[in-house]
């Protein structure tokens, strides 16, 4: 009996201390920890958390992040979205980093009617028709013209062979609207071969590009494959110039390509040198200074799209879902850690486009696109 | 299609169809002897590459001591795997021994992706086994060269073992009645964590050479490749070891020369490798090379 009245007294202390310190506004993270982007999953979530540490609370209550695993898969994806929404009761979600991936999650969000930013989903899909998706980057069929833009004027390449992955909206998307800007522009296509995540073989596809012969390789892939389709070709004698898109910016590609992933160029979201805003030089200084490594589109996007929700929170002045969304449509220059955040009606966010290279075994900046 | 480019098809199919046929005879090892689809192959691929992996980068330990330590301690996982979760549980019905695999895999891969996490991780392959020959305008990796020879070798040395030594009586006779080898004194467990120690440590072969060709170490490398070496040896015939390597070569040419003739068709590559299977099936249920046994 004693004992009972102590746990009595305990859970009511507990509960008279939690009464005193604001209740937490609860954001959720949708990221791919595990599985074939575990590293964008990883970089956002370093993200994040330093970006907490800037911005560690708003309308005077603590927030907190609930962090769920989407394993780079659709279906658990899914099934993530819903735990974050239902059990950990979330009031805006950050994530997923991959199209295929946060289509897939989208949806529960929007019936739901909770607010979610994509910080780098960039299938044009994501967000059409929805009226809770958004994102804080830029959409393929911009991708793809900057990319085609890049392979006839700085590559030279008047013929194009494709390698993409058919089992991803991010990279069957991408695909789809390079071919169309590389041929409207003049250039051609001579082959388009595919794969499936988690092939790890390419020697059939790349010695049939390499008796094709053309000018570029174009592959909107992640970066995994990249690094083995990139050393495959190499050890096969196969050096044309391979050109990616943004799901390659992971220091993996480096260190499972080594040297065969030198002088690849991609369009990025970001790269450190284009920090300009006084928030970047705050969040770069202490991302420096706690997390220690280089500092890559995921992570600053991630970053910037916390900031943005924080920001969007505050101008609400409510944890409402639905008063959220509309703080986050009526974003206009939000001066984040990217550069100035601008969303348009139809979700989507007015950014420029960054073309990095891979060179002595690190991303170099290029130049600056603006689409 | 010229002469030439069939050819460098061909190289690189033998490589892909002998890395199958590896994994596919300790598959198949493991089925005759027991009657277990061990589920958990594919997985002890992943297991002999990190090993490996550890001990050229982290401890610094010389690549062939390295390889060796990595087989050495996979055939002893896959004897700890056998005393742990399948002894337990041999007299059962075998769709309980199979549920356990599918739970020793998952285990194998999710303990992998707590301990090492999930960020892919590549291989330093030893200077001897990179570099390739160039005959004409084919190109030859030194590595399918040494793919093919280990496999070839390793084919040949289970064969003899089955067919020749002691154990392998044994082992034929434990696939044929289980109860009367034990009334004959034979030590049923000794030969099982024989075969297992011995289908392991083909795991780990294979395992190792598939790292050093595609050098991406990620906790579910191995399902992949144990699907696709379970699809060999079902096309071979399983339990028979030569129909399993037969099985992996038709399997690896049949993906390699799909997409170099046919590039529209890349995406179907997993597709052919399960429609062959099925086809098998359907047609000689006991595989190219598998016999009848007496049930």
């Amino acid at each position: 009996m004693p004992r009972i009245l102590l746990v009595i007294a305990a859970l009511g202390f507990s509960m008279l201390s939690c009464a005193e310190a604001a209740e937490p506004i609860n954001i959720g993270a949708l990221l791919p920890m595990t599985g074939s982007v575990a590293a964008f999953g990883q970089m956002a979530w370093d993200g994040i958390n330093t970006a907490k540490q800037i911005e560690p609370e708003a309308l005077g209550r603590p927030i907190e992040i609930k962090l769920a695993d989407t394993k780079s898969e659709k279906v658990d994806s899914a099934n993530a979205v819903s735990r974050l929404i239902e059990k950990d009761k979330v009031v805006v979600i950050i994530g997923e980093l991959i199209s295929g991936n946060t289509i897939a999650a989208s949806d529960h969000a929007e019936r739901s009617k909770i607010p979610m930013v994509s910080p780098t989903a960039t299938n044009p899909l994501v967000n059409q028709g929805k009226k809770f998706v958004f994102r804080v980057c830029f959409i393929d069929p911009e991708q793809g013209r900057v990319a085609a833009k890049l392979a006839l004027d700085r590559l030279h390449a008047k013929t194009a062979a494709i390698i993409y992955d058919i089992s991803q909206d991010y990279c069957v998307g991408l695909k789809t609207f390079f071919q169309r800007e590389f041929t409207q522009d003049g250039g051609k296509i001579v082959s388009e071969t595919m794969y499936k995540m988690g092939d790890r073989d390419f020697a059939p596809q790349l010695s049939r590009i390499k008796a094709l012969k053309p000018d570029i390789i174009y592959a909107p892939i992640y970066y995994t494959e990249c690094a083995l389709i990139a050393k495959q070709a190499r050890e096969m004698g196969l050096d044309t110039p391979i050109l990616a898109g943004d799901g390659v910016q992971a220091p993996e590609l480096i260190q499972l390509g080594g040297k065969a992933v030198e002088g690849i160029y991609f369009t990025a979201h970001f790269h450190a040198d284009t920090i300009s805003t006084p928030m970047g030089k705050k969040f770069y200084e202490l991302f420096r200074k706690d997390v220690k490594k280089e500092l890559d589109s995921y992570t600053a996007q991630s970053a910037d799209a916390y900031f943005m929700i924080v920001d969007a929170i505050k101008r609400a002045g409510s944890t409402d879902p639905v008063k959220i969304r509309d703080a986050i449509r009526s974003t206009k220059d939000f001066e984040g850690l990217t550069g100035k955040i601008t969303i348009k009606p139809d979700g989507n966010a007015i950014k420029p486009m960054v073309v990095n290279k891979v060179k002595d075994g690190k991303f170099v900046y290029v130049t600056t696109i603006m689409p | 299609m010229d002469y030439s480019f069939a050819l460098q098809q061909l190289v690189y199919g033998l490589t892909l169809g002998c890395l199958y046929g590896l994994l596919a005879i300790g598959y198949t090892m493991v089925y005759g002897v027991l009657r277990l689809i061990n589920f958990a192959h594919g997985d002890l691929l992943m297991v002999s590459a990190y090993v490996a992996f550890f001990g050229i980068a982290i401890f610094g330990v010389a690549w062939p001591i390295s390889f060796i330590g990595s087989v050495l301690f996979t055939a002893l996982l896959g004897i700890l795997i056998d005393r742990g979760a399948y002894k337990p549980i041999r007299k059962s019905p075998r769709i309980n021994a199979l549920i356990t695999a599918i739970g020793v895999s998952f285990l194998l891969e999710n303990l992998g992706l707590v301990l090492i996490g999930g960020r892919p991780k590549s291989f330093p392959a030893p200077g001897l086994f990179s570099g390739s020959i160039v005959i004409g305008t084919v190109n030859i990796p030194e590595l399918s060269i040494w793919v093919f020879i280990i496999t070839l070798v390793l084919l040949v040395l289970c064969v003899l073992v089955v067919k020749r030594t002691r154990i392998g009586i044994a082992m034929r006779a434990l696939s044929r009645d289980m109860e009367t080898v034990t009334l004959m004194g034979i030590d049923k467990d000794r030969v099982i964590s024989f075969t297992f120690a011995l289908g392991s440590s083909l795991a780990a072969a294979g395992g190792i050479m598939w790292c050093m060709k595609y050098p991406a170490l990620e906790p579910f490398m191995g399902v992949i490749p144990g699907l696709k070496a379970f699809v060999a040896a079902v096309l071979g015939g399983i339990g028979n070891i030569t129909g399993a390597a037969l099985g992996g070569l038709i399997l690896g040419l049949a993906e390699v020369l799909i997409v170099a003739v046919e590039p529209d068709w890349s995406g179907y590559r997993d597709a052919i490798a399960f429609f062959l299977m099925i086809i098998i099936l359907l047609t000689r249920p006991t595989g190219i090379l598998g016999e009848r046994l007496p049930d």
